[in-house]
C-alpha cells in the first residue's frame, strides 16, 4: 500500500459531489441564460458542460470503491511538473503583479457575467483536480488553512462585486446619469426591510458554524514543548505575510515599523485623500490613484504574502510547487551579499573599513559609518530626496492640492510600501542582502 | 380569546413590549424607537443602504461574529483551567469526551472568520469611499479595531498550549525582541544605559512584557488568558460602541449626496 495515496475512496467521493454541485451552479446559470434569451448554440454548450459534470460526478460517486484503477479525472503528471517547475517567489510576484494590472486594464471585460463565470468555473475545476494529489491535500487540507482557501474565493467575489459595480457606475456617470446607489434612494422602514434580513444573516451564519465546526475538527497538535521546534515554524496564517517579509527585512523592520507604518498608514488614510469624489458610491475612474494604491496593498501584497506564506513556505521557509513533497532536506544556495560588501570588496578591491582593536568608541562609530556610507546616503536619498523630487514631477497636483504635511504623509507611506518589492527586486537580482548592515547596532535595511 | 391573544393581553408581556405588534406603519416605527436593541438603527433608511450588494453585510456579521465568540468564549471558559497541567488536557477533553466540545469548533473557526470579515468590511468600506467625510473618525476607530481583532485570535491561539499554539506565538513574539529602543536586539537598545548597566536586557524588554518571561511559559498563559477573555474584549466592547453610535451621529450609512 502506497502511504501516500493521491487518491482515495474518500476523496474520490468528496470529488463527486463537488462537481454535482458544481453541475448545479451550472444548471442554474443555463436556466438564466435561457430566460434572458442567449443563442441555442450557447445554450447547447452549457447544457452540454453540465451534463459533463453530472456524469463526471456520478463516476466518482460510484465508482469510488476502486481508487488503484486507472482514474481519468487527476491533474496530469505533466501540468503538476510543469507548476512546480515554476515554483519561485519571483514568477509568483511576477504572476500576481501582471494578473493585478490585468485585474484593473481588463476590468470591463473580466467582470462580464460570462467571462467571470467561466473564471470562476475554470478555478473550481482546478482546485478539484488539484485535490486529487496528495501534498497539495496535506497544505489545502489543514482545518486553520481551510478558511484561507475559502478567503481567496470571497476576496475574488468582492473583488468581481467591485468592479463589475464601479464599470456601470463609471459608464453611467460618463452619460450623465445617475449611480445604482443615487437610483435606490428611496426610503424604506428598518422593521421590517432590515432587521428580518439582519435575522436571516444570523441564522444562515449560525447554521455555517455549527456545520463547518461538526465536519472540520478544530486542530490539536501534540502538547506544547519548548524543545521539539517544529520545521516549518508559522506565526497565525493573518501574520504569515509579515513573516514572509522576514525574508526580505530584520525583524525590526519586517516586525514592528513596517507593520506599524501599515497601520499609521490606514488611520492616516482619510486625512490625505482629498479627493471628495467616490463618496458612498463603487467607481473606479473617479478616485484611480486610492483604489489602485490600496488594492496593490491589499491583493498582491497582504493577500498575496499571507498566500505564499501559508501554502508555499515549507521546511526551512523553502519555497515548495503546491504539488511538490515539503522535503526537509531541499537545499537552497544562499549567498547574500550586502551592498558595502559590494562596494568596498568588489568595486574597490579593499577590505571593508574597520577600527583599530584599541580604537576610541567615537572611531568606532566613524569606522562603522565610514564602511556602510553608500547605504546609508542611498536610504537617506530614497527617504529625503525623493519626495520633493516626485512633488516637482509626477505628483506635482497632489502636492499643490494636499499641502506639504499632508503630501510629506502621503509621499512617505508610498515609499515604505514601495520599499518591498524594491528590495524583493534587489534581493532576487543582485543577491542584495543588506543595503545598510550594521549588525552591531541589529540595524540592518 | 386565544392563548395568544391572553398572554399579549398581560400586564407582564405589556410591561416588556409598550406597543402593540409591529403590523402597521406606525407601530414598525414605535418597535424601532422603544426597543433597546433594535435602537441602534434608524427608524428608516434608504433602499440603497441595505442592499447587499452595497454594504455585503460585513460589518454586521463581525458584530455577530464577536456575540458568537463571547457567547461560546464564556461557556469555554467555565471548562477549561489556564494552567501548564490542565490547559491542553481540557482542550483534549473538549474534543474527545465533554458534550458540547463543539463549542470550541465554533469559538475557532468564528475567531477566523472573524479576522476575514473585518478585512472584507474595511475593503467595501475603502472601495464606497465611506472613509471621506465625514467619517473619517470612524474609520481610525475602525482600524483600532482591526488591531485589537487581530490580538484577540492571537492571544487566543497560545491558549490550547500544543505546538502549533506555543511555536505561532513564539514566532509571533519574537518580533518583539527587534523593537527599535525597547527590544533588546532591537536597533538604539544599546544606547539606553545608565552607568554601563543596560536598561534593556531580555528580562526586561518589550518581548518580556509582553509574555512575562524570556520565554513562552506559563506566565504566558496566564497573561494571554487575561488578555484574551478580559482586558481586550473590555476594550473592544467600548470601541464598538463607540463605533455604531458614530456610524449614526455621522449621518448613517453611507450614500451617494
Amino acid at each position: 500500500m502506497n502511504p501516500h495515496p493521491d487518491l482515495t475512496a474518500q476523496v474520490i467521493r468528496g470529488l463527486g459531489w463537488l462537481y454535482l454541485l458544481l453541475c448545479a451552479m451550472n444548471i442554474v446559470w443555463t436556466f438564466r441564460l435561457s430566460k434572458q434569451k442567449a443563442s441555442v448554440s450557447s445554450l447547447a454548450g452549457w447544457a452540454f458542460y453540465c451534463t459533463g459534470l453530472a456524469l463526471v460526478g456520478l463516476v466518482h460517486i460510484t465508482k469510488f470503491a476502486d481508487p488503484q484503477s486507472s482514474w481519468w479525472f487527476v491533474m496530469p503528471q505533466a501540468i503538476k511538473t510543469q507548476i512546480d517547475g515554476l515554483a519561485n517567489p519571483v514568477i509568483f510576484f511576477a504572476i500576481s503583479t501582471l494578473l493585478f494590472i490585468a485585474m484593473i486594464v481588463l476590468r470591463e471585460w473580466w467582470t462580464k457575467p460570462t467571462v467571470s463565470w467561466i473564471l470562476l468555473n475554470a478555478s473550481i475545476l482546478f482546485l478539484a483536480l488539484s485535490m486529487t494529489d496528495y501534498d497539495f491535500r496535506q497544505i489545502v487540507g489543514k482545518p486553520d488553512n481551510v478558511p484561507i482557501v475559502a478567503m481567496l474565493f470571497i476576496v475574488a467575489f468582492f473583488t468581481w462585486l467591485y468592479f463589475s459595480r464601479s464599470v456601470e457606475n463609471d459608464r453611467r456617470i460618463a452619460a450623465g446619469l445617475p449611480t445604482l446607489e443615487k437610483e435606490a434612494d428611496e426610503k424604506v422602514l428598518v422593521w421590517p426591510d432590515l432587521v428580518y434580513s439582519e435575522m436571516i444573516c444570523m441564522i444562515a451564519l449560525t447554521a455555517i458554524l455549527v456545520i463547518w465546526g461538526v465536519v472540520l475538527p478544530a486542530p490539536l497538535e501534540e502538547p506544547a514543548s519548548s524543545v521539539k521546534t517544529p520545521n516549518p515554524s508559522k506565526a497565525p496564517w493573518y501574520f504569515l505575510g509579515l513573516q514572509e517579509m522576514l525574508v526580505y527585512y530584520d525583524p525590526w523592520m519586517a516586525g514592528v515599523v513596517l507593520p506599524s507604518v501599515i497601520l499609521v498608514g490606514l488611520m492616516a488614510l482619510p486625512y490625505i485623500d482629498f479627493n471628495k469624489e467616490g463618496n458612498g458610491y463603487y467607481t473606479f475612474n473617479q478616485r484611480k490613484f486610492s483604489v489602485i494604491t490600496f488594492l496593490f496593498g491589499f491583493i498582491p501584497l497582504w493577500i498575496g504574502l499571507i498566500i505564499l506564506g501559508t501554502f508555499l513556505r515549507g521546511p526551512n521557509w523553502n519555497f515548495f510547487g503546491i504539488y511538490e513533497y515539503w522535503d526537509v532536506h531541499k537545499l537552497e544556495v544562499l549567498n547574500n551579499v550586502n551592498l558595502s560588501e559590494y562596494y568596498w570588496i568588489r568595486s574597490l578591491n579593499q577590505p571593508l573599513p574597520t577600527a583599530a582593536a584599541d580604537a576610541s568608541g567615537l572611531e568606532k562609530v566613524l569606522a562603522i559609518l565610514k564602511r556602510e556610507w553608500v547605504g546609508l546616503a542611498a536610504t537617506a536619498a530614497y527617504l529625503l530626496v525623493l519626495p520633493p523630487l516626485m512633488a516637482a514631477t509626477i505628483f506635482q497636483k497632489f502636492f499643490v492640492k494636499m499641502g506639504f504635511v499632508r503630501y510629506m504623509v502621503l509621499a512617505n507611506l508610498v515609499l515604505f510600501m514601495a520599499a518591498l518589492p524594491i528590495k524583493m527586486v534587489l534581493r532576487w537580482a543582485f543577491n542584495l542582502k543588506y543595503i545598510v548592515a550594521i549588525p552591531e547596532w541589529f540595524f540592518n535595511i | 380569546m386565544s392563548i395568544g391573544e391572553y398572554i399579549r393581553d398581560s400586564q407582564i408581556w405589556k410591561s416588556v413590549f409598550r406597543h402593540p405588534a409591529p403590523h402597521d406603519r406606525r407601530n414598525r416605527i414605535v418597535v424601532v424607537l422603544t426597543n433597546f436593541f433594535l435602537h441602534l438603527h434608524p427608524v428608516s433608511i434608504k433602499k440603497q443602504g441595505i442592499a447587499l450588494s452595497y454594504t455585503w453585510c460585513m460589518g454586521g456579521i463581525t458584530f455577530f461574529l464577536f456575540l458568537v465568540e463571547a457567547i461560546t468564549g464564556v461557556l469555554l471558559m467555565f471548562y477549561y483551567r489556564p494552567t501548564l497541567e490542565w490547559a491542553y488536557n481540557d482542550i483534549l477533553a473538549l474534543r474527545d469526551v465533554t458534550t458540547l466540545g463543539i463549542m470550541r469548533e465554533i469559538h475557532r473557526w468564528g475567531a477566523h472568520s472573524m479576522v476575514i470579515t473585518v478585512w472584507l468590511h474595511m475593503y467595501r468600506v475603502f472601495l464606497t469611499g465611506s472613509y471621506k467625510p465625514p467619517r473619517e473618525f470612524n474609520w481610525v476607530v475602525g482600524v483600532l479595531l482591526l488591531v485589537l481583532t487581530l490580538l484577540l485570535s492571537f492571544t487566543g491561539y497560545l491558549l490550547p498550549w500544543d505546538q502549533l499554539a506555543i511555536w505561532a506565538i513564539t514566532v509571533g513574539s519574537n518580533m518583539a525582541r527587534a523593537t527599535p529602543f525597547l527590544g533588546h536586539e532591537g536597533p538604539g537598545a544599546q544606547i539606553l544605559n545608565l552607568g554601563g548597566y543596560d536598561l534593556i536586557t531580555n528580562a526586561s524588554d518589550a518581548r518580556f512584557i509582553l509574555l512575562g518571561g524570556r520565554f513562552v511559559g506559563e506566565a504566558t498563559l496566564n497573561r494571554f488568558y487575561i488578555l484574551h477573555c478580559v482586558a481586550i474584549p473590555l476594550v473592544v466592547s467600548l470601541l464598538i460602541a463607540i463605533h455604531f453610535w458614530r456610524v449614526r451621529k455621522d449621518g448613517g450609512i453611507s450614500g451617494p449626496l
